[in-house]
């Protein structure tokens, strides 16, 4: 499963984003460290992982928002870090991104927040960008919320908002970053309907970011797991279900111990005692 | 041990010309984003609503008592010496070179500043900004150079403003309270207060405080630490760097200016 040949030609097709020797550093903690990534055209690529292992630092890296210390990230063949700052942003045209809290523009109601990146990139009559607007947000159900202000809307709602204002511009790529936290189950079903018929229905390519294993598995074509700044485990949800590795076994049976240790690194417990109460 | 207030020194020095470089490549940003608002007149007219029609009122009463003030503590001193009738040159003097351009600035601050710092800091720590990125829209053109330009506009006005409405507040006391003749109060004004040696100087100042005051508040509020305490911190620091910095150049200012 962890043969890199076997990943760049996983469909005979050159994949969309194709991430070679990535390592991307905070100070003295290596977030990443030499991985390789594929992305394949026209599927859903999961990228699961504990909390803080990098997940949403990798979709800032594939968006330009970060730079990276070594290696490369090559979006539809152009690689994002030698693009000038004129040709990231016509990049970044086509490509939708949901962000963990929705980041819709609080002075803007659904409507306008969804006709931004229209109104902003494509200069079209406001009655064109009227019906786009009210297709995007029917997509997701929720045209007859067009009127509400961001502050009116629940978690899911604004979730959904995000997403269609993601594919307003009919991006090629949409990534969704932890699209499934803190939602309530129906809104948590919605979203994952979501995302795959968005997926199948505008032939996009999606990234979904996220530690919510079933939801994720259930409409992911292939998943990465990252930890400790590398890649532990690929391949299709059923080969990862199956998987020999017991950090995967671990994480996607969410066991409280295994590889990823329950405590936290600390000094022996007896010693630790016998300080006479001093913390260190 | 020595080495550690050493140390600290050193950190909190690397810190502050780090901040302070920061502060002038974002200044360079946000003026390479100026010249677009030219096609986009719409975004500078509503932050104008924002950042000066909404901080006309405190302007306003500030302006009134302060001229009132001046008109009370001018008049009990001028009175002694029998020139109470000069008290309109006091008052506008006080107002056009020092007490306009410098108590705005403070106000605008505490008002329109803090507001463009929380607002800027929320967007950052909500992930606005970065969702803009994201949609090939350039933060520093959307939402930092409006910002900008209109607190840089608003500014002169509202010290404009403050000043006028103070000289009528001096008048009220001087003339309205305490019987001071009309005729003396106005034509003494008109006699003293000269257009280019006060009234200019008094407007390029406003302009001075205007510009600093303004790009202190949107550069705190996009280097704001993105979380409650870090939007919180950057705007009692929009507050603080401001006076001081207002108060430091107004010296500088009245010096080059005034000082023969």
């Amino acid at each position: 499963m962890k043969d890199t040949m076997q990943v760049t030609s996983r469909s005979g097709q050159k994949p969309l984003v194709q991430v070679r020797g990535l390592s991307f550093a905070r100070g003295e903690r290596m977030i990443f460290d030499g991985i390789d990534l594929d992305i394949e055209r026209g599927k859903i690529t999961a990228i699961m992982g504990p909390s803080g292992t990098g997940k949403t630092t990798l979709l800032k890296l594939i968006g330009g928002q970060l730079r990276p210390a070594a290696g490369t990230i090559v979006v539809d063949g152009k690689n994002v870090h030698e693009l000038t700052t004129r040709e990231l942003y016509r990049l970044r045209q086509r490509i939708g991104m949901m962000f963990q809290t929705g980041a819709l523009l609080t002075d803007l109601d659904v409507y306008a927040n969804v006709a931004f990146p229209i109104r902003e990139h494509a200069d079209l009559p406001e009655s064109l960008v009227r019906d786009l607007v009210l297709m995007k947000l029917q997509a997701v159900g929720l045209r007859g919320a067009a009127g509400l202000m961001p502050s009116e809307l629940s978690g899911g709602m604004a979730r959904r908002v995000a997403m269609a204002r993601a594919i307003a511009l009919d991006p090629m790529m949409v990534l969704y970053d932890e699209p499934f936290t803190g939602q309530d189950p129906i809104s948590m079903g919605i979203v994952v309907k979501l995302i795959s018929e968005l997926n199948d229905a505008l032939g996009l390519t999606s990234i979904v970011v996220s530690h919510d294993v079933q939801e994720t598995a259930a409409i992911a074509d292939y998943a990465y797991l990252l930890s400790n700044g590398k890649v532990v485990d690929q391949g299709t949800p059923e080969m990862l279900w199956k998987s020999a590795s017991e950090w995967s076994q671990q994480f996607l049976n969410g066991m409280p111990d295994g590889p990823v240790a329950f405590h936290y690194p600390a000094p022996n417990f007896r010693d630790d005692l016998m300080q006479g109460g001093r913390l260190r | 041990m020595i080495l550690d207030p050493l140390q600290l020194l050193g950190r909190k020095g690397l810190g502050f010309f780090g901040r302070l470089g920061r502060g002038h490549l974002f200044l360079m940003q946000t003026l390479a984003g100026v010249p677009a608002l030219v096609l986009r007149p719409g975004l500078v007219i509503k932050q104008l609503y924002s950042v000066g029609v909404l901080t006309l009122l405190i302007i306003l009463v500030s302006g009134l008592f302060v001229g009132m003030v001046l008109g009370l503590q001018g008049y009990n001193t001028l009175v002694d010496f029998g020139a109470e009738e000069s008290l309109g040159v006091v008052v506008a003097l006080s107002l056009v070179r020092e007490l306009g351009p410098v108590v705005s600035a403070l106000l605008f601050a505490g008002r329109a500043g803090s507001a463009l710092t929380a607002e800027i800091g929320l967007m950052k720590a909500t992930e606005q900004l970065s969702g803009m990125e994201m949609m090939a829209v350039d933060p520093m053109r959307r939402i930092v150079a409006p910002r900008f330009v209109a607190g840089f506009i608003s500014m002169p006005l509202l010290a404009a403003i403050f000043s006028i409405v103070g000289v009528y507040g001096g008048y009220f006391v001087g003339v309205g309270l305490l019987g001071i003749d009309d005729g003396a109060f106005w034509s003494q004004m008109q006699a003293k207060v000269d257009l280019s040696d006060d009234v200019y100087n008094g407007v390029i100042k406003s302009f001075v405080f205007g510009f600093v005051a303004v790009w202190i508040a949107v550069f705190e509020g996009y280097d704001a630490v993105p979380t409650s305490e870090g939007v919180s911190r950057a705007t009692t620091r929009t507050v603080v760097h401001t006076a001081l910095a207002v108060l430091g150049l107004d010296f500088v200012l009245t010096a080059l200016m005034f000082g023969d």
